[in-house]
């Protein structure tokens, strides 16, 4: 086995998907979060403004997506082939959610009634929420493990899916981000607008910090086995422990009006939520309680030595090249939302 | 129906309802460059108009192409978990080169093509719609090179036995570069930029019958019109260098192409016809001897025929893959004869005089879109029965867990879903053409409208004004 810097090429590219499925949930993130929470806002001109704040940048943050399907695809493609096979019915719900909110952010702005607008409206935040809950549902049943038998396929019905555990991460990704999408909101908006969002963020960090509790109570009284990790290695608590801080510094960032702060706290906090669930799963990349012979990881699941290495020379090209030109973008749409003749 | 067939026709549907809109993408790409770059150099408005026009259409098939290209990138892993396993570490790494080098870059200057108008200078922009056109021309170049690869395998080998098979790289050029992905990538931009070509052809004529934009219609229209006579004369030249390797790397496949059974004698080469595939006869008007010169420059040439392959080694839907690949081949040289026809009266200067010809100008659009679904699904079903050409048979390459009702549920979702996304996207479409390339409005107005809370009168995109409750 390839080694670099005494890693082996698995286990970094297990890193880089984790990035790149990190660098998913900080951006998409904040755009489903706004989708998410577009009916708390009442007057046509907010919901432009609101749809506008996130117009030029949402399908950039999709392409995260786009990626991290890749990445898995090609530097583990047994997991791809389980994992995809697997949440058949949940994964068809969360595409069509993509399909109907891509459209409904590119048709709302084609037509000037009022009613075409309020339909896709609803629409796009409806949207928003079951991608949101979707996504989580599948990350809870990823972290909680899957019966699989030794072909790796899964062999319970979709029922399984809404286990509590399950459940919960769900409604706990759903907050975290309308969280982040709120932020993000404050820093794109003045006046009334500015105020109400300003309220909106302070209200879902309440409704993120309870349920990421009861989530997180949840696990270590009924799934014991996802915190062995730091049961074994008490020195990686500081990582839980950044994260409380992260969370406690947004409402006080918030507070003084430095929503970019904020915005970067909650931002860490969801990194750093993946990070832990990456640590507790490592080297799974999905764990069959039942059968843990079974069980995926990244070795057994992985491409040929060849694959990954070529795999590690693209993302080294490419990285570079989309951070720089993803910066640019975002520098330029920088700064408050000003409604054009060219706007949404 | 069993679950191979539900599997196919779902992909099927889906990758042909994709495919409706990356090649108006690709196309309308260059027709952007093209125009505003001769805006800048001209600093002529009507071509800054049009470019604005077009770019509300082009973000309009982009947002569908993009929500249905995510469908498909799933689809390998949801349908075809076998087939997953079994290319994950070819194709993988081709999709992912996709993700990273096309559409990251296509989705990021997106945003500023089309929000970025007051926010960067003209030349950024024009660099702007360069990199969307690059994005797109890329985003082809992995899925064919992946899709070329399962045709023609190279660069490779097998490792594990039975169902624990699977394809590993050894070259990784050598995949890229297959024997038949350079011949197909370039088929397949050409065609992409004759749907972009067309679309602006026809709408433009439209606009010339009604006598409506005039000042912006003609221009456009002739500068499509040299884009499409260019485009269509190459795809000639293109689509022959792939007959030709598809002689030499699929020979069953050209057999069925042209409907040839017998390997002893000269092939035919059909202009029109009927494959009976139960009494293994062709019937139709043919240039007797026509394919075995076009490969071996000999009207006597043998060519293998389909009774050369065994009977599971051989497409059964023999009539369906001959009439799409003829169908693609008389829309290839329609287009040829349309173009060269319009460029023959814009040379006499009595064009936009020939209100026939604008007439079949305006429902040109179509001729594109049916020769690129008729030549995928020639290619797609002359590979058949194989899933990796020779290595991999479809009904060995599904999904095990997977039911049949699964895929019922998902084929009649994503069925409902398309019907009503194509009925809006058409509808949106012609709202746009019927509005026009006019101006929309000016900004001072709408920051105006910002600044107040509660505007009474509120700016929309469309230069319409609404009244609103206060
Ligand atoms: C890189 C992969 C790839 C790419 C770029 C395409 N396809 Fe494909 N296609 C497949 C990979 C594939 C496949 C996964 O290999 C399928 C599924 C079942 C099969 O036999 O091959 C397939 C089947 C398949 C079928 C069904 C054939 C049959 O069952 O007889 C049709 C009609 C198409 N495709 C059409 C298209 C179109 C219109 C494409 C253009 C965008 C396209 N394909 C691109
Ligand atoms: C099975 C095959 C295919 C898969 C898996 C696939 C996947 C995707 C995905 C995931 C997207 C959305 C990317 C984003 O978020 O920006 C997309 C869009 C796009 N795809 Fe496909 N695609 C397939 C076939 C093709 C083919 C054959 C072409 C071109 C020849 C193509 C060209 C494009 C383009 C240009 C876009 C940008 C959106 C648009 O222009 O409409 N795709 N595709
Ligand atoms: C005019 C003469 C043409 C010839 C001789 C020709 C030939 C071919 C051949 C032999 C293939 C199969 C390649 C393979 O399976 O590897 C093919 C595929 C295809 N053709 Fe054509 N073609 C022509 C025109 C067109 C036109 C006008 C369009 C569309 C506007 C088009 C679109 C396609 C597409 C999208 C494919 C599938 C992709 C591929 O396999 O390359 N073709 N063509």
């Amino acid at each position: 086995m390839h080694t670099f810097l005494g890693i082996d090429f698995n286990t970094w590219w297990f890193l880089v998907f984790g990035a790149v499925i990190s660098g998913y949930a900080i951006l998409d993130g904040f755009d489903l979060g706004a989708g998410a929470l577009h009916l708390f806002l009442k007057k046509e001109q907010s919901r432009r403004i609101a749809i506008n704040a996130i117009g030029p940048i949402w399908d950039g943050n999709e392409v995260w997506l786009v990626i991290g399907g890749g990445a898995l695809f090609a530097g583990f493609p047994v997991a791809y082939a389980a994992i995809f096979s697997a949440f058949y019915i949940p994964f068809m719900v969360f595409l069509i959610g993509l399909i109907w909110r891509g459209v409904a952010i590119e048709f709302r702005s084609k037509e000037p009634m009022l009613w075409w607008r309020k339909t896709w409206d609803i629409v796009y935040c409806v949207a928003s929420i079951i991608i949101s809950l979707s996504l989580g549902l599948m990350l809870g049943n990823v972290v909680g493990g899957l019966p699989l038998n030794k072909d790796h396929e899964f062999t319970g019905d979709w029922l399984f899916f809404f286990n509590p555990l399950s459940v919960f991460v769900a409604i706990t990704t759903l907050a975290l981000f309308m969280m982040h999408g709120a932020i993000f909101l404050t820093m794109k908006t003045e006046n009334r607008l500015y105020v109400k969002m300003h309220l909106l963020a302070n209200n879902f960090t309440i409704f993120f910090v309870v349920s990421f509790v009861i989530t997180t109570l949840y696990t270590l009284l009924y799934v014991p086995h996802l915190s062995d990790f730091f049961k074994a290695r008490p020195g990686y608590f500081v990582i839980p422990l950044l994260m409380i801080l992260c969370i406690a510094n947004i409402p006080r960032q918030i507070k003084r009006g430095k929503y970019r702060y904020a915005f970067l706290s909650s931002a860490v906090t969801i990194a750093l939520l993946l990070v832990m669930v990456a640590l507790e799963v490592f080297p799974y990349l999905l764990y069959s309680p039942q059968n843990p012979a079974a069980s995926i990881t990244v070795y057994n699941g992985a491409s040929s030595q060849k694959t990954v290495k070529i795999l590690l020379i693209i993302a080294l090209i490419g990285t570079p090249l989309v951070a720089t030109y993803t910066s640019f973008v975002f520098w330029t749409f920088k700064g408050k939302v000003r409604l054009d003749e060219m706007s949404y | 129906m069993d679950v191979e067939i539900l599997a196919r026709i779902q992909f099927a549907f889906t990758i042909g309802f994709h495919y409706i809109y990356p090649p108006l993408s690709i196309g309308l790409g260059l027709i952007l460059v093209i125009m505003e770059g001769l805006f800048l150099k001209t600093g002529n408005r009507i071509y800054e108009q049009a470019v604005r026009f077009w770019i509300r259409i082009f973000a309009l098939i982009f947002g569908i192409g993009v929500a249905t290209g995510i469908i498909m990138e799933f689809e390998f892993g949801t349908n075809w978990a076998t087939y997953s396993k079994y290319v994950g570490d070819i194709f993988g790494s081709a999709l992912a080169a996709e993700g990273i080098f096309a559409f990251a870059l296509e989705s990021g200057f997106l945003g500023i093509l089309i929000f970025g108008w007051k926010r960067v200078s003209p030349r950024v922009h024009f660099f702007s719609t360069i990199m969307v056109f690059f994005g797109s021309l890329f985003s082809a170049v992995w899925i064919v090179v992946a899709n070329s690869w399962q045709q023609t395998p190279a660069g490779y080998h097998i490792v594990g036995e039975g169902i624990d098979a699977r394809a590993e790289i050894t070259d990784f050029w050598a995949m890229v570069f297959n024997p038949s992905s350079v011949d197909r990538l370039l088929h397949v931009w050409i065609a992409a930029i004759l749907a972009g070509a067309f679309l602006v052809l026809s709408v433009n004529a439209w606009y010339i019958l009604h006598k409506k934009h005039l000042e912006i219609a003609r221009p456009s229209f002739k500068i499509a019109l040299t884009v499409a006579v260019l485009f269509s004369l190459l795809q000639l030249y293109t689509g022959h260098r792939s007959a030709d390797g598809v002689s030499h790397n699929q020979p069953a496949k050209l057999a069925a192409l042209e409907g040839h059974y017998d390997s002893s004698s000269r092939a035919d080469m059909y202009l029109v016809g009927y494959v009976d595939n139960k009494h293994e006869k062709t019937m139709g008007i043919k240039i007797p001897g026509g394919l075995s010169f076009l490969i071996h420059g000999d009207f006597n040439a043998p060519v293998p025929g389909l009774k050369a392959f065994p009977p599971d080694e051989r497409p059964s839907q023999v009539n369906s893959v001959f009439q799409f690949y003829h169908l693609m081949i008389i829309v290839g040289m329609t287009m040829i004869g349309l173009s060269l026809l319009g460029t023959w009266f814009w040379w006499k200067k009595t064009l936009f005089d020939k209100r026939w010809l604008m007439w079949i100008f305006a429902f040109s659009v179509l001729l594109p879109q049916i020769g690129n679904q008729a030549g995928w699904f020639a290619a797609e079903m002359g590979r058949q029965p194989w899933v990796v050409y020779g290595m991999l048979k479809t009904s060995d390459a599904l999904s095990k867990m997977v039911t049949a009702n699964q895929i019922i549920f998902s084929l009649i979702l994503f069925t409902l879903v398309y019907i009503v996304l194509f009925a809006l996207f058409l509808f949106l479409l012609n709202r746009k053409i019927h509005h026009g390339p006019v101006d929309y409005g000016t900004a001072e107005h709408i920051e105006e409208g910002t600044k107040r809370d509660n505007p009474i009168l509120e700016h929309d995109p469309d230069g319409i004004y609404i009244r609103k409750k206060v």
